[in-house]
Formats: C-alpha cells, structure tokens, sequence
C-alpha cells in the first residue's frame, strides 16, 4: 500500500478561479490548471457570485481535460477524485460538486469532499516533502483569518478566528478606497514598498480575552476615516504610505498572534496559507520573526497561494487514506466550518 | 439509440433512460429544491434498477434552460461530467420544448410558462403539426400580458403547462378571449422522459455538443450584469 502511487483528480470552484489539477500521493503536482476570472469580476470591483458560476460551467470542462493533458494519464489512471464543497459561494461550489460526483460516478471512483482552507494548509505539503503534523499554520485570504495547530493530517485546533473582516477583505476594500484595482492585496502589497509604513499610526486591533482572535474592521475603519479627514482638508492622499502603513498594521497582528501561539504551544514548525500568505510584507515579517525565534517558517509559492486544485488533491489524498469517502448525495456546504464532516 | 435525460430546471427533479421508442425509467420527484443532494441519487437508482451500462448510451440529455439559474447548473454540471467521463456526446434540450412535448400532438398550441418572478415568465408557443413538433414562437422572457395578447392574436385554443400556471391561471382565465385548457398533473410539469424522447429526434438530426461546449441558456443576463448595462445606459444618456 504505502508503496503504490494514488492519483488524485481534484476540482476546485468556490470563488473565481475554476481550477483542476492532478496529484500523486498528496505532494506530487503532475498538473495544476487555473481559469482565473479576475478580469471579468474586475468591472464590479468584486467577485460577482451569479457571474463566476456562469463561467465556472463554461470553462470546467477544458480545465479538467487539460489537467489530464498535462499530467499525461487519462481518467483510467485515476484512483479518486477530490473536490472543495465548502466553505466558499454556494452557487460556484455546485458546479464543481456536480461535476465531481457526476465523473466519480460514471468512472466508480471514489469521491473525497474537502474543506478549501484544509486545502489552503496542504499547499504547504507540495512543496515541503518534509513538512508533517503537527505544526501551526496561519491562514490568510480574502475570505478567510484562522490560526490553527494542525495536530494532523485533516486535523484542527482552531485557536483563533477573525471577528469580522478578513485579513484579505480588509486589504480589498482598503485597495478600493484609495482607487486600486481589484483584488486590492497584491496591489497594496506592491505599493507600500515605496511608502513608510510607519508614516501614519493605525491601530492594531487585540481581541479581549481571546488573545488568538482577529478583528480588521477596526483599521479598515481608522483608513476609511483619515481618508475622508485628508479629503476635507483639501490635502492629498500619500497613497504608498498609507498602503504601506495598512499593511504593516495588519501584519504585525498576524505576526504577533502567530508567534505567541508558537511560544505557547511550543511549536517549531510554523505556516502560512491562503491568497494572503503571497504577500511579500507578511512573508519577510514572518520570516523575520521566527528566525528571531529559532521557528522554521514554511509558505506555498505564489501559484499555490492563491485558491488551485493541486491543494485539494494535497488534501484529498489525505482524507483518501484515512477511508473518507462522499456519497452521491453530497451537497455544497457555502458556511462549511473547518474540521467539520457533513 | 440510448439516451440519458436529466431535468433540474424548476422544482422538478427527473431522470429518465430512453431507448429509440421506449422509455426504460422515469424518476420524477417534486418536493424540495435539492437538486444537489437528490439528482444523482436519482439517477443512479434508476440505473441500477434497469441494470443500465452507462458507457452504452449513445448521448446525455440535459433541460439546458431556461430555469433557476442553479438548477440549470446542477443539471447541466452533471451531464458535463457524465459527457466528459464517458466521452459521450450532449444534447441541450431548450426547457419550453420538453415541457412542450409532454403534449405530444394536442390540438391547437400548446403554451408552456415557467415563473420567471420579476412580473414575467418563461414562455414558447408550440403546434404539433404533421406528427411534429413546430416553434411558433421561440422561448423568452416574457411579461404574461404580452403572451396573453400573442396567443389572442393567433386565435386558437391554448393548452397551458408549467409551474407558472398556478401563478397566473386566473389572469389567464379573465383575459384570454379564447379557450383554454390547462395540462392535468402527469402533463404539466418537467419530465425527463419527454426531455429524452425530444433529445431523441435532436440526435437524428445531429443535433449534439460536445461536454466541454454545453452550457445553459439562462434567457437572462445576471443581476449584476444588468444593473451596470442600465447605468451605462443611463450615463450615456446624460452625456
């Protein structure tokens, strides 16, 4: 068994990108195919759910034929097929979820829902072989703020969540305020490397009594607000600055927290996951403090970053060994919580 | 020739297997819309009492619209990956013809209407001529006022279908200056056996696609789309 290689068909359309990818035994990537929407989605300054799910159908197909292409098997090779059925828009998780069950069925292949932020964590194992449980892993995108200890494969203490905002939604409608194209992470990110991030003062928001917990509307409000001050004093926005002050603002609450739990917990092995782990600034912060802290830092390459299918196959193939099997009833789950089963 | 038809374009969940002129199974349900949970569930209940081999059908069927957007979706993703796993051709059966031809050769028209909510609905207006089917008017969206005055128009006695029917029944009974006859229960609602029969004659005359190219006719741009088509509208109009 443990010699045999398991190839895993994975689907992923909980957002914008419809996505397919093909992967040996969990950490190898023999294909991984994103159709992004970004630019249809762009004309709105947001991801459009009717929208997305009209082009995830358009476009599923030839994504998962090229998955096959380019990885060189046929469906014939595959020995299950994985897909995201939560959380994410309930109306792009149906097509993926119908697609997958449809294939499995017609091919009796074994079905193997995942968790998508599961996914964003087993990114990590792609390209780290020797990364294994238990670590602590922190996951930042536009949709989604979790510090979490992965006691194992599929396994999750959650040890804090946001409150509100997302660390990505925060720097989406930040982007938005000062006039940058969506999605306004990357954008920000780039920015601030011209500004000083300690220009401007804003706050970094704690959590009482949950030292784990995240909360971002209240900088997200403290940038709206000197936004409008300096507009009603005819003065300009330092668009850099105030990026690159934002961005430090936020990083260095996700920094902190992230430490703390590694001291804590005494854990070693330290990851970052999701769109937001791309980041330039939080990567070299992060870096910066678990070298300080003798903790072995991993992160994704960018391709793995944002939302793919190589980290549902990583994920699936997890859920794979451990016997989880989907029936043909299986369902999206739009507000599917992390570690739960449906 | 073996078909596979599905339907999950209204309330309606139906699969049904069709060979040449035999209807093998029909599996209709009309309770809740959980197309997701109960659609392949369905299908596969009925594969197996037929002890259906799926890669022996020759097409797969699917109601390709218009309809709830995401029950056109379930449907037509399901009949992409059945399409795509077993390199079988699709055939994307318009949702009005199939209600339609649940009628099969009635006199007058035949007017299928689906509550398209917004004041309107789904609609074509059919004949059954020579032992065809004939499109007299191609499905729309449509306000039912102006069906109603359409099919006054045209002057001959009108058989209504679909889930749009209990919505306007009394409108169409206070102004249709013609007769009107309204389809009983086994006729009036989606059914995958027609929508496979329907798909049978599409295959005859070639008529398919491919899995990859199918995809649903909504009628119906989205909400977000026509929302910033009427604002551009709008500031073109102030410039």
């Amino acid at each position: 068994m443990s010699s045999e290689k398991r190839k895993i068909l994975a689907i992923e359309t909980s957002c914008d990108e419809t996505a397919a990818a093909v992967v040996e035994n969990g950490r190898h990537v023999l294909s991984n195919i994103i159709s992004s929407q970004i630019e249809l989605h762009r004309l709105y300054g947001g991801v459009v759910p009717e929208i997305a799910s009209r082009n995830h159908i358009e476009r599923i197909n030839q994504v998962i034929e090229q998955a096959l292409k380019e990885a060189k098997v046929t469906l014939d090779d595959i020995d299950a097929v994985g897909v995201t059925y939560g959380p994410g828009l309930v109306g792009a998780l149906l097509v993926g979820v119908a697609e997958a069950k449809a294939i499995s069925y017609a091919r009796n292949l074994p079905l193997v829902g995942v968790h998508h932020i599961e996914g964003h964590v087993s990114a990590n194992y792609i390209e780290h072989p020797e990364l294994e449980p238990p670590f602590l892993c922190l996951i930042v995108s536009g949709g989604h703020t979790n510090l979490v200890i992965v006691e194992d494969y599929g396994v999750f203490r959650i040890l804090g969540t946001t409150r509100d905002d997302a660390a990505g939604e925060a720097f989406d409608k930040v982007a938005r305020a000062i006039g940058l194209r969506y999605p306004g992470g990357p954008e920000i990110d780039k920015l601030s490397r011209e500004g000083n991030p300690q220009a401007i003062s804003f706050p970094r928001a704690r959590v009482e009594g949950a030292p784990y917990d995240f909360s971002f509307s209240g900088v997200k409000s403290a940038v709206l607000n000197y936004i409008n001050q300096q507009n009603m004093q005819g003065k300009d926005i330092p668009k850099a600055d105030l990026a690159a002050s934002f961005q430090q603002s936020v990083i260095a609450v996700l920094v902190e927290h992230t430490i703390k739990a590694a001291e804590e917990f005494q854990i070693h092995h330290v990851a970052i996951a999701g769109g937001v782990a791309a980041n330039r600034g939080l990567r070299n912060a992060m870096q910066a403090a678990c070298e300080e802290k003798n903790l072995r830092l991993y992160y994704p390459s960018p391709i793995y970053c944002t939302d793919n299918a190589a980290m549902i196959g990583a994920a699936a193939y997890y859920e794979y060994q451990k016997g989880v099997r989907h029936g043909w009833n299986l369902n999206a789950v739009p507000n599917l919580r992390l570690g739960e089963h449906v | 020739m073996k078909i596979l038809a599905l339907d999950s374009s209204g309330m309606v969940a139906s699969v049904a297997v069709v060979q040449d002129g035999d209807l093998l199974a029909e599996y209709t349900i009309n309770h809740k819309k959980t197309h997701s949970q109960t659609l392949l569930p369905m299908l596969d209940a009925a594969v197996q009492m037929i002890q259906l081999k799926l890669d022996t059908i020759d097409a797969i069927a699917v109601a390709a619209g218009p309809g709830s957007f995401t029950g056109l979706r379930i449907g037509s993703a399901t009949a992409k990956g059945l399409g795509l796993a077993l390199d079988k051709p699709l055939i994307g059966v318009p949702t009005t013809q199939a209600l339609a031809y649940n009628l099969y050769g009635a006199a007058g028209v035949i007017c299928p209407i689906m509550d398209a909510r917004r004041n309107q609905v789904y609609t074509g207006i059919y004949t059954f001529t020579d032992g065809r089917m004939q499109i007299v008017e191609d499905q729309i969206a449509a306000d039912i006022r102006q069906v109603i005055e359409r099919l006054n128009e045209l002057g001959q006695p009108v058989t209504f279908c679909g889930d749009g029917v209990c919505v306007y029944q009394e409108q169409i009974k206070a102004q249709m200056q013609i007769p009107v006859y309204f389809a009983p229960a086994h006729l009036n609602q989606q059914r995958a056996g027609a929508v496979a029969a329907l798909a049978m004659e599409y295959l005859k005359e070639g008529r398919t696609q491919t899995a990859a190219e199918h995809k649903p006719d909504y009628l119906r741009v989205s909400q977000a789309e026509r929302e910033r088509q009427e604002r551009l509208k709008r500031e073109a109009g102030l410039l």
